[in-house]
């Protein structure tokens, strides 16, 4: 497997692209900021040197497959795990030494809603708004209300939990996060569980909660949603942060990657080819699909190279025909926001459109 | 769902809608948002916490069971007419005088039943939330851990009251339904009015209940060593019995006057005039220093634990 960071991704954590889109927000110091960022736990390593940048008012995109360390780094962002190492600023202080100053200002949704089966919706959430030392008790009731009422739960607000369906805990886990005004909303997987509907519920309210001004740092593993819902956006695999800045730029990253693809049945000779001018082992996949023509031998390869700056694509049709390859197609093309995802995230990616 | 696809452009109807809303209405809007300037001690909390204890099932199915003690114990006596004379200290008083029986199921409870119910509460405090997933948001609410845990320790307290005061009221109402009542005579020959027996019923249960205390800081701690609240029940009842079996082998003789059980069944001097009131305070001596070690360590373990649940 080729390691996507290394095969020469445009964006990487480390490049000025982070600290454009951090300085973007007028100055203030952005919603949240990691240095160096890394758990431990044992010898394996969950989440390793990462550095992430959040603007203020923007709806961040935390993407990465299942056990690419995303929970983990959300809990060290809120205080519920300590860091191996790094540093953590949270609403301009730092994490977890001045919780009881940033929390108050944090909504969030961890890994899945958490209620107790036995109290009803309102009772859940007005216990956890009591758990709040910093929520008034006079408003609570008020409050409650309202923040059913926006993820559209106000006529099961008096239903015990454990008659809610997946969706409904789903919802009242994001009401939780909506009790009190707040500056962060940290949404981990939000519309797991949710149907289309609900999905495209949760979506507008990020996009209304975000046009207050709230910043808003989503968590999924689907890229589509993260497209649809964010303007910046963040990449880990493995634990570490592959990619990150705004859609726009790694949109653009992804385009100005250029791919070229040759359908051969010499497959030998032309890897020998695309080897020389790319200077890179090209992916060499058999195409099963595609009926071979008349008079070949054995079946049909596509070879997949990277092409490099500077050289026409004809010079590469030309040199393979010069060392008696049949090509028998030839493509050039860029990569989709998509394929760079599932680069820089490796296979097995679950990228669902 | 390309309409969808333009990111942060805000859609028509939800937008508009939410923000009229708030238009409509911008003082109650601000008044509702704002916050304490600072943290609350956590007496709503408590209150909270009490409420989410008491409208649990459970709960009320152990003070039911709790209750069933004296119960049976009365219903048995009355049905074989005090028997030969053998068992618990105080049940051959029962048939002269109906208050006996809740001294009685105080005796036949502390050893096993109320451990029993106190070990689910103390040991359901911390690992119960984080096995039901509600740990983590009570800390991101923030609860902060410490408060955490003063109200968790307190809920549990609360419930060792509730246990042996559910225990003392069954006991005096089956007494004085299947019994005759009138005054008591204490242990020092004295007799005191059913009145004064029953404060002294409801000072009786106050021991017990700081007796108690002790193991309630032990199940908190152990709760903070887990996920499974089954496993950290369980710990704290086996605790409870082995301590108690010490308790009973000479060979540990040295060891029993710092087993947190050891004054468990000393309430006797509180039925002497006047009150003998030593044994009550060398047991809340004890069980104060057994708060003080476990609370400490439960301080020490959940303060800097990794919430994963």
């Amino acid at each position: 497997m080729t390691d996507a960071a290394e095969a020469g991704t445009a964006v990487r954590p480390g490049d000025r692209v982070t600290d454009a889109a951090g300085a973007d927000a007028a100055g203030a110091e952005p919603a949240i900021l990691t240095r160096g960022l890394t758990k431990r736990f044992g010898r394996s390593t969950v989440v390793n040197g990462v550095d992430l940048t959040v603007p203020r008012g923007s709806v961040f995109g935390f993407l990465g497959p299942n056990g690419s360390g995303k929970t983990t780094t959300i809990r060290m962002l809120l205080g519920l795990a300590g860091a191996t190492a790094g540093d953590i600023r949270v609403l301009g202080h730092e994490m977890p030494a001045r919780a009881a100053t940033v929390l108050p200002g944090v909504g969030a949704l961890i890994e899945g809603p958490g209620f107790y089966p036995y109290l009803s919706g309102a009772a859940n959430l007005r216990r956890l708004d009591a758990a709040d030392g910093f929520a008034p008790h006079a408003t609570r009731a008020a409050r409650v209300d309202r923040a059913l009422e926006r993820v559209g739960l106000g006529h099961a607000a008096g239903k015990k939990m454990r008659a809610y369906s997946l969706g409904m805990k789903q919802r009242l886990g994001i009401a939780n996060a909506l009790l009190a005004p707040r500056e962060l909303i940290v949404l981990d997987e939000p519309t797991n569980g949710l149907d289309p509907q609900g999905t495209r519920e949760v979506r507008s309210l990020i996009r209304s909660l975000a046009s207050e001004g709230t910043t808003v740092f989503v968590s999924s593993h689907l890229l589509s949603e993260i497209e649809q819902m964010c303007d910046h956006v963040a990449v880990m695999r493995a634990g570490r942060l592959v990619a990150q800045g705004s859609l726009d730029e790694l949109r653009s990253a992804g385009q100005a990657r250029v791919r070229l693809e040759v359908v051969t049945a010499d497959a030998a000779a032309a890897e020998a080819v695309l080897a020389r001018l790319t200077a890179g082992a090209p992916r060499i996949e058999s195409v099963p699909g595609i009926e071979s023509a008349p008079g070949s031998t054995g079946g049909e390869w596509m070879l997949g190279a990277a092409l490099p700056d500077g050289l026409p694509p004809e010079t590469i049709v030309s040199e393979l025909v010069a060392a008696g390859v049949r090509v028998r197609g030839f493509a050039v093309e860029r990569a989709s926001l998509e394929e760079l995802f599932v680069e820089l995230t490796g296979e097995g990616f679950d990228v669902v459109q | 769902m390309s309409s969808e696809s333009t990111g942060a452009v805000p859609t028509a109807s939800p937008v508009p809608a939410e923000s009229s809303r708030s238009a409509a209405n911008p003082a109650t809007a601000s008044a509702l948002d704002a916050r304490r300037p600072r943290r609350a001690i956590g007496l709503g909390f408590f209150l909270s916490e009490l409420a989410a204890l008491f409208r649990r099932k459970r709960t009320w199915a152990m003070l039911a069971a709790l209750a069933a003690v004296p119960i049976l114990i009365a219903v048995a006596i009355r049905v074989t007419d005090g028997g030969d004379g053998r068992g618990p200290a105080f049940l051959d008083r029962i048939t002269q005088n109906g208050l006996f029986v809740a001294m009685t199921a105080l005796v036949v409870a502390i050893p096993l039943f109320l451990p029993l119910t106190v070990g689910v509460v103390a040991g359901d405090s911390i690992a119960g939330e984080a096995n039901a997933g509600t740990l983590r948001y009570l800390l991101v609410s923030p609860v902060g851990r410490i408060r955490l845990l003063v109200v968790k320790f307190a809920a549990a307290a609360v419930f060792c009251l509730a246990a042996t005061v559910t225990v003392s009221l069954a006991g005096i109402l089956i007494g004085v339904a299947l019994f005759p009542v009138g005054p008591v005579t204490l242990l020092s020959g004295d007799q005191v009015s059913v009145g004064e027996s029953l404060l002294r019923s409801l000072l009786i249960a106050a021991y017990v209940t700081v007796g108690l205390l002790g193991l309630s800081a032990i199940g908190l701690f152990i709760s903070t060593l887990t996920d499974a609240p089954v496993g950290a029940m369980a710990a704290t009842v086996v605790i409870s019995i082995v301590a108690q079996v010490l308790g009973q082998l000479s060979q540990t003789e040295w060891l029993h006057p710092w087993l947190f059980s050891y004054h468990w069944l000393d309430f006797a001097d509180l039925l002497r005039q006047p009150v003998d009131w030593s044994s009550f305070g060398s047991n809340a001596l004890l069980q104060l220093a057994y708060v003080a070690v476990f609370g400490a360590l439960a301080y020490g373990r959940f303060t800097t634990k990794d919430v994963l649940s």
